[in-house]
């Protein structure tokens, strides 16, 4: 099967002359979830407003389900629905008024029982006739959801779908990204939250400065980058790290306060059982511990060590 | 692209959706321009015209009827269909109609044609309000008509390239106050440019409105100030020019797309 979407060479410069794609070249297959993760400012949302067709495309092709979004834009586009990061809705109309509004935008027919069961998903079935400036921010942020799927796309973006949202609202959204995608729906996000890519995604794409860095399996790069850190608040000070736990490689901080000791996650013996018995042998006493996952600076550290 | 693959869905519902915008306003977009009429009748038609009787054989007041007219036309079409794309580009809700199937003619048709019939519907409104000031006779009604769809439609497109062109409220509103009243004023509203003296006369000739009101003036009482012709080739000028630059927007995405 081709895939549902396929860039290549991609380049965008914005006329202040900043380089915001850098050649992409990306493909991602039918009802996948395909997390773009990366930093602020690595060109995620110029990607995917560039399929989207909000923004220009600089060089390069993209085909969205065969289509070239330049030569064929209107097969194209109508297979998007996009939710971009920022809340914009016409607060004056209706919930109702507003997605029928979409759907008609895409050239849909008019759909009442579509557009019911769509708000009704959403919770917002008992605020269809509310105007969008009585909504609260995260009921606003559903409307916008609404609307990207009152045409019923095969593709929808969701550009930092969780920003400001809160826990209830992000259940529900996962929730509704993992039924879309039982539907047939492919779906690509971006994010700058690893936990999110991890918990969401079949593939991620890890972008920076305008370029793919890498594209893996979700699982596979948690493996490979998903490092975890021990640390140990020690009841007194030590001076130096004792000889006898020199096969664990580990590093004092805060002027021998903290004990920390990196450890792969995924390994079958982690070492840390051993570890806090050799130190209870040694009569190191700690007063609290902590485990944390690498940062998404970190893999960014490491990928540009790799790739350098 | 042929007729046949246009995307009349999408037309229509901007359309309405943009003809809904204007009837949560409706009463205010009547009051203001047929208040403004009232007020022009009684001044220029009652106080003011009562000394002045006739201007080219035609009785002051009706005189001034294809005036205010086109006064409102001009305005309004252009502070409509300004305020048409602008809102949508201010609230960044334009991000769906760029990212929709739709042609860059699909989306002039819908804006433009909105901001268009509204301007019309005033107009027609002014007509009415007028014929309870001043008898009308209207010698070609045909006329009347085409030359108010045209200017309608002219101005709109310009009122449409203002609204992607400004950046705040007060460019907005500054086209139609600085540049639209004033040329509509001095180009022979509620006289006739022949009253002028000279260079002012010649001058005007250089003002588009002079033509657009000379040529609907003739459309009631056969006769203007310039010939018929000449303000159909000025209006058709103005809008080639208007449509060459919505054209040119769209083709290099400026300020729509970065």
């Amino acid at each position: 099967m081709p895939p549902m979407i396929s860039v290549s060479a991609l380049r965008k410069t914005y006329k202040s002359g900043l380089v915001a794609l850098d050649g992409i070249d990306l493909e991602i297959e039918k009802q996948e979830i395909f997390a773009l993760l990366g930093p602020n400012g690595a060109g995620k949302t110029s990607l995917i407003s560039i399929i989207c067709g909000t923004v220009g495309i600089g060089s390069g092709t993209v085909r969205v389900g065969g289509h070239d979004i330049t030569q064929d834009y209107r097969a194209a586009r109508a297979m998007i629905g996009l939710v971009p990061q920022e809340i914009s809705l016409d607060i004056f109309a209706t919930v109702w008024n507003t997605v029928a509004f979409s759907r008609g935008v895409f050239g849909r027919r008019p759909d009442p029982d579509y557009i019911e069961r769509l708000l009704r998903d959403l919770s917002l079935w008992d605020k269809r006739d509310r105007r969008v400036i009585e909504l609260s921010g995260g009921m606003k942020r559903r409307v916008m959801i609404a609307k990207a799927l009152s045409h019923e796309p095969e593709i929808l973006f969701l550009d930092e779908p969780t920003a400001g949202v809160d826990v209830s609202l992000r259940r529900d959204m996962w929730a509704l990204v993992r039924s879309l995608r039982d539907k047939g729906v492919t779906i690509i996000l971006t994010t700058h939250y690893i936990e999110e890519a991890e918990e969401m995604s079949d593939r991620v794409g890890v972008i920076a400065n305008g370029r793919i860095l890498l594209v893996e399996q979700t699982a596979a790069l948690m493996r490979k980058f998903g490092r975890r850190k021990l640390t140990l608040a020690l009841q007194h000070p030590l001076a130096y790290i004792p000889v006898d736990l020199s096969p664990w490689e580990l590093e004092l901080e805060q002027q021998g306060q903290v004990l920390a000791y990196a450890f792969d996650a995924n390994a079958e013996d982690n070492g840390i059982p051993a570890l806090l018995r050799r130190m209870a042998e040694l009569g190191i006493d700690f007063r609290d511990l902590d485990t944390s996952r690498n940062s998404l600076e970190d893999i960014f550290v490491s990928l540009v060590e790799q790739t350098a | 692209m042929s007729a046949a693959k246009l995307n009349h869905h999408a037309i229509w519902t901007i359309y309405l959706a943009e003809m809904s915008r204007m009837r949560r306003t409706f009463w205010q977009s009547i009051a203001t321009p047929v208040i403004t009429t009232v007020l022009y009748f009684i001044v220029f038609g009652g106080a003011i015209g009562s000394r002045i009787q006739h201007v080219g054989g035609i009785g002051y007041g009706a005189f001034i009827v294809p005036g205010l007219i086109m006064l409102t036309l001009l305005t309004q079409s252009v502070s409509n269909a300004s305020i048409g794309i602008y809102f949508p580009i201010f609230t960044k809700t334009i991000y769906e109609i760029l990212a929709a199937p739709l042609s860059a003619l699909e989306i002039v048709f819908a804006y433009v044609g909105a901001a268009a019939t509204k301007s019309v519907v005033l107009a027609l409104i002014i007509l009415a309000t007028a014929t309870f000031f001043t008898p009308l006779h209207i010698q070609h009604v045909g006329w009347m008509i085409a030359f108010m769809l045209l200017t309608a439609v002219t101005f709109s497109l310009f009122g449409f390239i203002i609204g992607i062109w400004a950046q705040n409220f007060e460019q907005l509103a500054i086209i139609p106050s600085l540049v639209i009243t004033p040329l509509t004023f001095l180009g022979g509203a509620f006289y006739s440019i022949d009253m002028l003296p000279q260079p002012w006369r010649t001058l005007n000739l250089l003002n588009p409105v002079v033509y657009l009101v000379s040529g609907f003036r003739w459309s009631f009482y056969g006769t203007g100030e310039v010939g018929v012709g000449l303000s159909l080739a000025f209006t058709g000028m103005f809008m080639a020019i208007c449509l060459t630059l919505v054209w040119w927007i769209f083709k290099t995405g400026y300020r729509l797309k970065p």
